[in-house]
């Protein structure tokens, strides 16, 4: 399972990671803060990090050696 | 060389970054510190250019030499600082406003000049930093804060002007296609002679509020739905292609570039004082 991490104070609330998501794993907080919820859906794709004005994405991907 | 990462070019401590929420800068931005990563640059070995605009702001966040000039000048200030020192890798950074309107005519002349620099011009369609006032780049009937009714002059195609002024690689990328862009800017800075990038952005405060986007996302979707590829707007008829964007790779061939040529003129002129054919006052 992949980790995504969001840097609260670098986040702005513009929300193109939630609406860009191919798999539409973000949740949106009252402010307007993504939340990462549906993480087992996440392909390690990497777009949210990729198109984050601010930096404040980071995936990382994790590779289950049991399988 | 250990292997570089994006955050060796990033000074950290000044993020967050001033740009508004949703605003393209910022993807431009991570899509040029990967790729200088991804390529080794050398910090001490690299220059970063910018003028004036929101745009210009981007060399505060970035941890290499940078130089902020002055409005629509920034790629004069880099050809400069190229023919002073042609081992320096240089990279100018300048928004639509900047690069094309006021500074429209450097950029002609530079891409005729063919010199070993790599411009990226992030376009918004407006003049974001003084409120919101069109550009040379407002696309035909869309509203500014100085077009309130319509803009009604036709907008710059800025890749068929640089490829038509003779650099050898024009590109244009969207922040949306963020992996086609970082592709671009990776393939422009390898390039030898002037290469040149336009990156369709966005700008959610002034160009998309008044246009109906008030949203980052949509905005994104705006280009997204409006984008085509090169070999797909071929096949579209004119009427059509209005109002459309066309990413892809313009130009890439290859043609001696101006510091080349500008050393062999050194070289000759000193083989030929060496033979006491002419001197050279100094």
């Amino acid at each position: 399972m992949n980790v995504i991490s969001i840097n609260r104070n670098r986040c702005k609330r513009c929300g193109i990671c939630i609406e860009f998501c191919p798999v539409k794993l973000f949740d949106t907080e009252i402010d307007g803060t993504p939340i990462p919820q549906r993480i087992e859906k996440c392909t390690g794709c990497k777009l949210c990090e990729l198109r984050c004005p601010d930096i404040a994405i980071k995936v990382e991907v994790i590779k289950d050696e049991r399988q | 060389m250990p292997k570089m990462k994006m955050e060796d070019y990033l000074i950290e401590k000044k993020l967050p970054f001033f740009w508004c929420a949703g605003c393209g800068d910022g993807i431009v931005l991570s899509s040029i510190l990967k790729s200088f990563a991804n390529l080794g640059y050398d910090r001490k070995n690299t220059v970063v250019v910018t003028g004036i605009g929101c745009w210009g702001k981007a060399d505060d966040y970035i941890n290499t030499h940078t130089f902020h000039g002055t409005h629509g000048r920034a790629l004069a200030f880099a050809t400069g600082i190229k023919l002073a020192n042609p081992k320096l890798n240089v990279i100018v950074l300048m928004g639509d406003g900047d690069g094309a309107t006021i500074g429209g005519n450097h950029l002609i002349h530079a891409a005729r000049r063919n010199v070993d620099i790599t411009a990226i011009l992030v376009n918004n369609f407006n003049y974001g930093m003084t409120g919101g006032q069109y550009s040379g780049t407002t696309p035909e009937e869309s509203y500014t804060i100085t077009s309130r009714y319509g803009h009604i002059e036709p907008s710059f195609d800025l890749c068929n002007l640089v490829e038509a002024a003779g650099a050898p690689y024009v590109a244009r990328g969207s922040v949306y296609h963020v992996v086609q862009l970082q592709k671009f800017i990776e393939e422009g800075l390898q390039k030898k002679g002037f290469s040149f990038i336009e990156v369709i952005s966005t700008c959610p405060t002034h160009f998309g509020r008044l246009n109906g986007m008030k949203k980052a996302p949509d905005i994104m979707r705006w280009i997204k739905d409006n984008s085509v590829s090169i070999a797909a707007a071929e096949k579209l008829s004119p009427e059509e292609l209005e109002k459309k964007f066309v990413l892809g790779k313009f130009a890439d061939r290859d043609i001696p570039d101006y510091s080349t040529k500008y050393q062999a003129i050194i070289d000759k002129c000193t083989a030929k004082a060496a033979k006491g054919g002419v001197t050279i006052e100094r």
